[in-house]
């Protein structure tokens, strides 16, 4: 019977051979027109059907817990009611990703924004004194203005020890808020093996489905689902692989010109 | 120039204020969301929107349409600063009268030089 396999994959060998051998006596009792054998027949060939089917169902049930067990969201005793579900876990694992990150990106900008101005006030000043010091050395500078470059320049030099302390202390810091992504990085690949089991554990399920699917002659119509983009999907993960899909400013830019912009 | 932000994270509204000030546009709002945002650009006379695409609530895309579509604001810049790649959307962005279209992850250039460009065009 493997040479047909695919005509009644998962149905049991014996459930096909007992089709086969009733469907042809079917057939005989009509030709012969014992029509009252035929119907016996056809009774015969739906008990059949019915057994299998009571079968699959059960395995279907027994998988189902099974699979319930292995999510750990079975909630029969109060122990596991009390144990996080694996599944809430990775949410709260995932929503622990969000905030980190968030925590890294803000302490990060706030060290940027604390630096920038300390860097555009020492570049006003050290071209400020630049000028200064020409003028100096073009000897265009009158000796009261020399006093007050004099002090200028010892403010300046004492100044610039402080801020460039601060900017070292505010770059290293910087450097010690990316230590998220060690943290995210181990939470985010134990989530995405939970997914992976949790895949597994539906496929399996899916196919027990497909067994009963097939005894009872269901054929689902399943509809197409098309993501609308109107609301937004998000990032695209592997956007060189893909057609539809622009891999860059450069290429937005071309479609926009493209289109006359 | 006032500008308005939008977008749901409040650490890339940050960035975006941020490089802004670095063209020398310090008059900004912000807003999470289309929501938001709307009732903000009819009553406070804004010059430019910078806005995401994809947020909870009322999308970028959606609120670019009720831009076009408000007597008051239809002529307002919108640039869109997104993740959203498609060619589709970036097609149905510009029908729907988007100035400049950002995808991200972008660079501050990339940001200056869009910017810059829709000014041009509107002077």
């Amino acid at each position: 019977m493997s040479d047909n396999k695919e005509n009644h994959q998962g149905l049991d060998p014996e459930v096909v051979e007992k089709l086969r051998q009733q469907s042809s006596e079917l057939t005989e009792s009509i030709n012969s027109g014992n029509h009252a054998r035929a119907m016996s027949v056809i009774n015969d060939l739906s008990e059949v059907r019915d057994q299998s089917l009571y079968r699959e169902v059960g395995r279907l049930t027994r998988s189902l817990h099974e699979a319930i067990r292995n999510f750990q969201i079975d909630p029969r005793s109060a122990e596991q009611k009390e144990a996080l579900s694996k599944m809430s876990d990775a949410s709260d694992r995932l929503a622990y990703v969000v905030q980190m990150t968030g925590q890294a990106a803000n302490r990060t900008m706030d060290l940027v924004e604390e630096s920038m101005p300390v860097a555009h006030t020492m570049r006003d000043e050290a071209s400020a004194l630049h000028e200064e010091w020409q003028r100096l050395r073009r000897r265009e500078m009158a000796p009261a203005e020399f006093r007050e470059l004099y002090g200028r320049i010892d403010r300046f030099l004492a100044a610039l020890t402080t801020d460039s302390d601060m900017l070292y202390n505010n770059l290293s810091e910087i450097l010690l808020a990316q230590d998220f992504q060690d943290l995210t990085g181990q939470v985010i690949q134990k989530v995405t093996a939970l997914v992976k089991e949790m895949e597994e554990n539906l496929l399996g399920l899916v196919v027990m489905a497909s067994h009963v699917d097939q005894l009872t002659g269901t054929v689902h119509q399943l509809d197409e689902r098309e993501e609308s983009a109107e609301q937004g999907v998000g990032p695209q993960i592997k956007a060189q692989e893909r057609e539809d899909v622009v891999s860059g400013q450069d290429d937005v830019d071309d479609l926009l010109s493209s289109l006359g912009f | 120039m006032k500008i308005l932000i939008v977008d749901d994270f409040s650490t890339m509204r940050r960035i975006i204020k941020n490089l802004l000030r670095d063209l020398g546009f310090t008059n900004t709002d912000e807003a999470d969301d289309g929501n938001t945002a709307l009732p903000m650009l009819r009553s406070g006379k804004y010059d430019f929107l910078v806005t995401d695409w994809n947020m909870p609530g009322m999308s970028g895309f959606d609120l670019l349409k009720a831009v076009r579509a408000d007597d008051n604001l239809k002529n307002l810049p919108v640039l869109m600063v997104t993740a959203e790649a498609k060619r589709d959307q970036i097609v149905a962005a510009a029908q729907a009268g988007v100035n400049g279209y950002v995808v991200k992850p972008f660079t501050a250039a990339v940001l200056k030089e869009k910017i810059e460009k829709i000014f041009e065009r509107i002077q």
